[in-house]
């Protein structure tokens, strides 16, 4: 199993989260972040210009199967990028184990969507 | 004599202030109801409708509201020349029968010129380019809202045929509502609003904030409507303030009841929003109702409410903040209840009909006629990118909370 873990632009996240579920890809983790990148932000306060390097971003961690690994990195890919410096960066990691909660199971089989 | 004078000048000159102060209340209700993003944008809008809003009124709106229409003329447009300039007994009592001096009159009734802009700014929220608005918002409130007021406030046609509006249900909030309903049929719906043809929930970034304006402007209503008095009567400003808040009340318990039985749940914002339908619905008569009648119109203009939100749903319209059901529907309500409840059996269902279908054709027609050119020349609406990204960092440069932020979308 992978861990995916991509920093993308806020106004791409609907984009992002469509063709992921276009995949099959339904679960995964996303929370705000301020981070310092490439982009820089032209901001003006009281007469004041200052470039922020902070900048806001969204971070996703996504865990899928191996052989889901390029099909969700091909997909965000495509998805996050506007071409412009500030497009953001996926990391990929190994993952040793996956477990489900609810029923203790342990497995890639957990992150496959509960067939009802 | 001296003394009544007094008294009376003082009570609207303190409604003058409440009536100011419902700008911090609209102000708070729109950001309250639309995402952190376009919370600058929102905030400046509203600071422009208070500034350039009372300065225009003040270069040709108090005189174009009320030009002294001559006895034969048609009542339709007049205009008493550019700048304020007090008439020699402006002064005394003899300028309002004892009820305010000139200058009260200028600036109680130059604060709620401005209302009207301000209620297309939140139905436009999220999308519109900031220079259009303010050129809208100049036009709007610099000259349609003046020659609309005039017909009734400044003795013209409609007042002559015996249309009322006690405080604003037509001349205020439908005025502003027809605006609304125009703009948002051509400005679009947000990105996202629709999809598949099916509302989604773009929930605002502080519901806090949404209830504290609403309460603000319930406030503010004390002055709207118990300043429309035009001077300190005790019976009939206790009665009002009385009709006002029954009817408030009505309509937000009508409306959060109205939405539990068709949505199964407790919704704050169709609360909030059910009590500014209720003020709004009692506006044209307050003065002319027994408590009874108040509430049943503010209850009546409550169920409303969540059908015409459903309503403007349905039609494809985005209106984050139900501007268009809140005041267009309620303001037209408010405005033929006059007909059907008024103590005063002078008040007619027909003679309202016709000054509310007069609004509509005027309002109507004007409003698209600025925004379609607006749309035509400059563009009325910001690109993707500045609206997906928020329009305080594209249009102002600037973050409404740069110390901490909320999780966005």
């Amino acid at each position: 199993m992978k861990k995916i873990e991509a920093i993308i632009r806020k106004s791409k996240f609907n984009a992002v989260k469509e063709a992921l579920h276009q995949v099959d890809v339904n679960f995964f983790s996303y929370w705000d972040v301020t981070g310092l990148g490439n982009e820089k932000e032209a901001h003006v306060y009281r007469g004041v210009s200052y470039s922020t390097s902070d900048i806001q971003r969204r971070y996703l961690s996504i865990v899928v199967n191996d052989d889901f690994e390029k099909i969700t990195l091909d997909a965000l890919l495509k998805a996050a990028a506007t071409g412009e410096v500030g497009d953001g960066k996926i990391f990929v990691s190994d993952i040793t184990e996956a477990y489900r909660i609810r029923t203790g199971e342990k497995g890639g089989a957990t992150l496959k969507k509960i067939s009802k | 004599m001296d003394a009544i004078f007094t008294a009376n000048n003082v009570w609207m000159m303190v409604c003058t202030a409440l009536v100011f102060f419902m700008h911090t209340g609209f102000a708070f209700l729109e950001i309250g109801l639309t995402r952190q993003k376009n919370t600058i944008n929102i905030l400046f809008k509203n600071i422009f409708i208070i500034t350039v809003g009372l300065l225009l009124y003040y270069l040709v709106g108090f005189n174009m509201m009320y030009p002294g229409f001559a006895e034969d003329s048609s009542g339709i447009f007049g205009f008493a020349g550019f700048l304020i300039d007090a008439p020699a007994n402006g002064m005394t009592p003899e300028y309002a029968d004892g009820g305010y001096t000139w200058w009260t009159d200028f600036l109680f009734q130059g604060m709620f010129a401005a209302t009207a802009a301000t209620i297309v700014s939140g139905a436009v929220a999220e999308r519109m380019k900031i220079g259009a608005f303010m050129i809208f918002t100049i036009i709007y409130v610099g000259l349609v809202y003046p020659i609309a007021g005039s017909w009734k406030w400044g003795g013209g046609f409609l007042d002559q045929m015996g249309f009322y509006d006690f405080a604003g249900s037509t001349l205020v909030h439908s005025v502003g509502g027809w605006a609304a309903l125009v703009a948002v049929w051509l400005l679009g719906s947000r990105i996202g609003k629709f999809k598949d043809g099916k509302p989604q929930a773009i929930p605002g970034h502080s519901i806090p904030l949404a209830t504290a304006g609403v309460l603000i402007l319930w406030l503010g209503w004390f002055g709207f409507n118990g300043g429309s008095v035009l001077s300190a009567d005790p019976e009939l400003t206790s009665l009002t303030l009385v009709t006002t808040c029954l009817a408030a009340a009505a309509g937000g318990v009508i409306a959060v009841l109205v939405n539990f039985l068709k949505y199964k749940n407790l919704d704050l914002t169709m609360f909030l929003n059910g009590i500014l339908g209720g003020l709004v619905g009692i506006t044209a008569g307050a003065d002319v109702m027994t408590p009874e009648s108040a509430i049943l119109i503010g209850g009546i203009a409550g169920a409303l409410i969540v059908f015409a939100v459903a309503f403007v749903d349905a039609i494809k319209l985005d209106d984050p903040v139900g501007a268009i059901a809140v005041h267009l529907i309620c303001g037209i309500w408010g405005t033929l209840a006059v007909g059907i409840f008024s103590t005063n059996p002078e008040h007619t269902f027909l003679i309202q009909l016709t000054g509310v279908a007069c609004y509509a054709v005027f309002c109507i027609a004007t409003s698209f006629l600025i925004i379609f050119t607006l749309k035509k020349t400059i563009g009325i609406r910001v690109s993707e990118k500045e609206e997906l990204e928020g329009l305080d960092s594209h249009e102002h440069g600037m973050d409404a909370y740069p110390d901490f932020r909320l999780n966005e979308h």
